[in-house]
């Protein structure tokens, strides 16, 4: 289980988050929403230990990661999967070096071992025999589904995605938030998703939950999100310009 | 393949390095890999005027070995010599403190005496000749001493 | 927390404190960088074939305009040197004064400036690219320093490869010279080299090493440093490179100016 508590943190003089609460259920798919640069990928940057907040803590299992450092947030991050928004694979490696890195470097696996695991790991996401691929030479989508299955291969517990459809076709949009849905479905892990993809995520989420001014100012499933009476979140999910929130 | 392609072009590159490296080195900046080959002799002047370690030492303008070393000792200038072991030097061997041309840099010539005794290693030219002092030559002649 | 508005008499003094500490800071992380980087070469694992990449991207792939850089300067000099000695009558010392200038002085300093533009520039551009595009987050949360992986092998290849392409600057500049010197101004050969032999001794080149192998770090520090810290997007990454490379040729002339004094 994933817990935000009161997490603050300003840039200069801009505040982005302003006392932050959330809970992750283990096993779920909890998808934050929110307009864009209000301060959903510094949350997410937050809950994989990239920035320290200002205050506030974020308990994994437990453990504080905003307080941790060195080995013991390496022990946490260990059992993370992460997903960036650009895929951020290493340009200068191919596809299946790209998925069999983390393999090498952390798991330590003998070499044949790491060829089964990237090969079942590309076909689960759809890639078979594209491995030989550099990331430059593959689509758009093909690179998410690389990253994905990067993020995937360790087999971690929790795995975050950072606008994982951003510059996607629609199509391609619901083949991925598919592909997302059913690997979960497979492999059970806890899923934290920052998207900006209304109505499509309400259909694999199972929580929602809405960041506004640096609060999270709703949170609960689908349905009774897209429900709400709140006048903001009514508002983000209709894509209603800016202009009509003084009615 | 690319790992191979990559180490053949950093081999190249090492190697060409190195043999630039060893080009200076031994060439110019006179490192013997033989390192200590031949025998120390020492010698002491009253004084070394511009002689230096690495200069060289020669017997009728052939190189027959280098200056090791130039220490203080009883006020005295002592300068330790490395001397091809193929070359014997007489025990009234004369070593004296030369210029090449008439600003060029200080070398040690030794005049090979006629003396049947051989100096040993380690053992030392008694027969020296101090630098000439162009400036104290000059004076002396300008004011009328000589 | 409010604060009361200074006295206008303290502002003066708080904007230099202020940027006294600021620059102390950016001091003392641009040390930590250094030394952390120092640190995961002292550690396991070691990224062997990491390093093997990067003197091929260091070195063999500048080795073609240090060569050109090298024989040029080396022919220029040679030329320079001659009309100059050839007015006092000393023509003949014009091996040793080519030799002494390369080995003593432009082989590091030029043959460093070259590195810095060719390969040194790319290294903060590569890295940068890698921080906007969040290649080096996503090494972090795979619980991998990406100092490790990305600057420690560069910083050791620098160390490595600083020197001898020197080492090639300088030999290459040496033929340059003689091109000129002996083929074109009619210098006989024996003189060239063996008044070269003579003068040229292990300090000189002992000088140069030292001073190659400084540089070797100072450049991909340097680089590696502008190049992790870089700031938004394409313009930061293009910043971070000019930076790079005047920062580099800038620390390369002030430090060869202070080994030139400390060093015999």
């Amino acid at each position: 289980m994933i817990k935000i508590e009161r997490l603050v943190k300003s840039f200069g003089s801009q505040q982005v988050l302003r006392g932050l609460d959330l809970e992750v259920a283990t096993g779920s798919i909890t998808v934050i929403i929110g307009r864009s640069g209000g301060g959903k990928s510094v949350l997410l940057r937050h809950l994989i230990g990239l920035l320290r907040p200002d205050g506030g803590r974020v308990l994994v299992n437990g453990a504080d990661v905003t307080r941790l450092g060195g080995r013991a947030l390496d022990e946490v991050r260990r059992r993370y999967g992460v997903v960036f928004q650009g895929g951020a694979l290493f340009d200068s490696m191919t596809c299946a070096a790209n998925v069999a890195f983390p393999l090498r470097e952390n798991l330590r696996l003998p070499a044949a071992e790491v060829a089964t695991r990237v090969e079942a790991s590309l076909a689960q996401v759809g890639l078979e025999g594209m491995g030989s691929k550099y990331p430059a030479e593959v689509s758009g989508g093909m690179r998410k589904r690389v990253a994905i299955a990067r993020a995937l291969v360790t087999e971690p517990e929790i795995v975050f995605f950072d606008e994982p459809t951003t510059g996607l076709d629609p199509i391609l949009v619901n083949t991925i938030h598919h592909l997302v849905l059913n690997l979960h479905r497979k492999l059970r892990f806890t899923a934290v998703m920052v998207s900006h993809e209304i109505p499509e995520i309400f259909e694999i989420a199972d929580a929602v939950a809405m960041l506004h001014d640096g609060r999270i100012v709703e949170v609960g499933p689908p349905g009774v999100i897209q429900a709400s009476p709140n006048r903001v979140v009514r508002q983000f999910i209709r894509g209603e310009p800016e202009g009509a929130e003084g009615a | 393949m690319e790992r191979t392609r990559v180490n053949v072009t950093v081999g190249l590159f090492v190697l060409i390095g190195m043999l630039a490296l060893g080009y200076l080195s031994v060439n110019l900046g006179r490192v013997s890999f033989l390192g200590g080959v031949g025998y120390r002799v020492t010698a002491e002047f009253p004084s070394v005027g511009g002689l230096k370690p690495g200069s060289t030492v020669e017997i009728a303008g052939v190189e027959i070995g280098r200056v090791e070393s130039i220490a203080l000792k009883d006020y005295q200038a002592l300068v330790t010599l490395r001397i091809d072991s193929r070359i014997k030097l007489q025990e009234d061997s004369i070593a004296s403190i030369k210029t090449k041309g008439l600003i060029g840099e200080k070398y040690l010539r030794i005049s090979p005496g006629g003396s049947e005794k051989i100096i040993p290693p380690g053992g030392r030219i008694r027969e020296v000749e101090a630098p000439v002092d162009f400036e104290e030559l000059l004076s002396k002649y300008i004011f009328g001493k000589v | 927390m409010t604060e009361r508005p200074l006295p206008l008499v303290l502002r003066p003094l708080d904007a230099i404190g202020r940027g006294a500490i600021a620059v102390v800071e950016a001091l003392g992380r641009f040390g930590m960088f250094l030394a952390e980087a120092l640190g995961t070469l002292l550690t396991p694992p070691f990224k062997f074939w990491a390093f093997i990449d990067r003197i091929n991207y260091i070195g063999y792939r500048s080795l073609l305009i240090i060569l050109l850089t090298g024989g040029f300067t080396g022919m220029v000099l040679g030329l320079q040197v001659y009309f100059t000695l050839v007015r006092f009558g000393s023509e003949a010392y014009l091996g040793p004064a080519v030799a002494l200038s390369l080995i003593r002085e432009l082989g590091p300093v030029l043959a460093a400036l070259m590195v810095t533009g060719r390969a040194g520039s790319a290294l903060t551009a590569e890295i940068g690219i890698m921080r906007i595009t969040e290649q080096i987050d996503a090494l972090t949360v795979m619980a991998l320093n990406p100092v490790r992986y990305l600057v420690a092998p560069s910083i050791l290849a620098g160390l490595v490869t600083f020197p001898l392409m020197t080492a090639i600057f300088d030999t290459v500049g040496i033929f340059g010279g003689y091109l000129v010197g002996v083929e074109l101004l009619g210098l006989s050969q024996g003189t060239y080299f063996g008044e070269m032999q003579t003068f040229v001794d292990l300090n000189d080149i002992m000088m140069g090493f030292w001073k190659s192998l400084s540089f070797g770090v100072l450049v991909t520090w340097v680089c590696t440093y502008k190049g992790f810290h870089v700031g938004h997007g394409a313009e930061g990454v293009a910043k971070a490179t000019t930076d790079a490379v005047v920062l580099s040729s800038v620390l390369i002339l002030v430090w060869d100016y202070f080994m030139g004094t400390v060093l015999p």
